[in-house]
């Protein structure tokens, strides 16, 4: 069982701040994403604002397969900015588990 | 894990900020096209290539190694590869690059460069000078190397007293008019797409393109930036007609191309439910964005249908060849 964390998602944010608080879980993203991963991007979602941060490392794979397309994005109805978001988690994941970056 | 994501990510960051290009390109394999075009050095208003279209050679070459090898040794190469990168450049080795394919991406910026003389727009070129914008990092969330990088082709920019750039291809759009005022301050610098330069022009066609081609819009540029009439007016001034795919304009679908790097076998299959979509209403396509170009092109190669640059088209009409 993964625990609640909500200090987690402080440590997510990019140039702008990690912001998916108005989703209202409609599945329209999921529906739409041509790379069709179950987990992209409601579901990561979750996870980073309940803090789960070992669920969101598990499925590191699925936040560098996307694609950026922006076909969620132009279609989510609470104009989540769900683009943002996912370079957010990928800059979280590069700076503190694959130490990338200028350090 | 297919393709140990850290090591790929990791060569590109040591490119960047060694080398200041996520892959090494020679300087003739960047200024080449412009050959026998004499566009003057410098200037206030440039065409800004970013290096995209010239990079495309070795990102192929990259990517048939990475799917070739996605399964075995290569996990270990990677680290290893990664390590001796720093010390000297391993790039080069993984991207022998192919001179026809140099040429055919070369032809595509010699075009629009062509266009834009042609519609008397007054541009020069920074040539040697002209650094890669840094797309590929922003995109996968290196931000601090991003971020140092935006800063030294802005100052690069504006050393030489630069005002307007003219972009060639959506992800240099992008990063130059959207992105890159978000985190430099003080950012001024007027960018528009070649497109919508052509599209303001009062450029006339010299022949019909008595064509249907079917249109596929580059996600940047319909839904990023909104760039999505300007090449569908120019195609129909010139006498196309233009085939919408069942996704388009701002409902377009990706042609896979930004996952090819970390996920080659994915990435191929969005490719394919595009290229099935396009040659379901037309045997002719036109893109705008040389990612879509060389993913379409690779999906397509076993259907009925034809892939060009939409520059192609356009020097076809326009200029007098
Ligand atoms: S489309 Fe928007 S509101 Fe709906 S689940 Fe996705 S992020 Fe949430
Ligand atoms: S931006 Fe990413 S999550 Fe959204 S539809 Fe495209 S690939 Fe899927």
């Amino acid at each position: 069982m993964s625990k609640v964390n909500p200090d987690f998602v402080e440590k997510i944010s990019g140039f702008t701040e990690f912001n998916a608080y108005a989703c209202i879980n409609c599945g329209s993203c999921t529906a739409l994403c041509p790379m069709g991963i179950d987990l992209l991007p409601r579901r990561m979602f979750r996870h980073v604002m309940l803090g789960f941060e070992d669920k969101v490392l598990e499925n590191t794979e699925e936040v560098f397969s996307c694609l950026l397309c922006k076909m969620c994005e132009e279609n989510c109805p609470k104009e989540v900015p769900i683009v943002e978001n996912i370079k957010s988690i990928r800059w979280y994941i590069n700076r503190d588990i694959f130490k990338l970056g200028r350090g | 894990m297919a393709v140990p994501i850290k090591h790929v990510l990791g060569i590109l960051v040591d490119n960047l900020s060694i080398r200041g290009s996520v892959m090494p390109l020679s300087r003739s394999s960047s200024v080449n096209w412009a050959k026998g075009l004499n566009i003057p050095r410098g200037g206030k208003t440039v065409i800004y290539t970013g290096l995209m279209y010239q990079l495309m050679p070795s990102i192929i070459a990259m990517e048939k190694m990475t799917s070739k090898f996605a399964d075995s040794w290569i996990s270990n190469f990677y680290g290893v590869g990664r390590m001796v990168n720093k010390v000297i450049s391993i790039t080069p080795f993984m991207t022998w690059t192919n001179a026809s394919e140099r040429e055919r991406f070369n032809s595509i910026l010699h075009n629009i460069a062509k266009l834009l003389q042609v519609a008397n727009v007054d541009f020069g070129y920074l040539y040697d000078e002209e650094m890669y914008a840094g797309a590929l990092v922003h995109d996968e969330g290196i931000n601090d190397v991003f971020e140092a990088h935006a800063h030294k082709v802005y100052e690069r920019l504006k050393k030489h007293n630069v005002e307007r750039v003219i972009t060639v291809d959506p992800h240099t759009t992008d990063m130059l008019k959207s992105v890159y005022p978000k985190i430099i301050k003080d950012y001024q610098l007027e960018v528009k797409s070649y497109l919508e330069v052509l599209a303001e022009s009062n450029l006339k066609p010299l022949k019909k393109l008595e064509q249907d081609i079917v249109i596929h819009d580059s996600c940047v540029y319909a839904r990023y930036e909104g760039i999505i009439d300007q090449p569908r007016q120019l195609l129909e001034n010139a006498g196309a007609q233009i085939i919408e795919p069942i996704n388009t304009k701002k409902m377009t679908y990706c042609c896979g191309g930004p996952a090819e790097s970390l996920f080659p076998s994915k990435a191929r299959t969005v490719a394919d439910s595009r290229v099935e979509q396009l040659a379901s209403v037309g045997d002719k396509s036109v893109t705008m964005c040389p990612i879509c170009f060389v993913n379409i092109r690779a999906a397509a190669e076993t259907k009925n249908l034809s892939v060009k640059d939409i520059s192609d088209y356009l020097v076809d009409a326009y200029c007098d060849q």
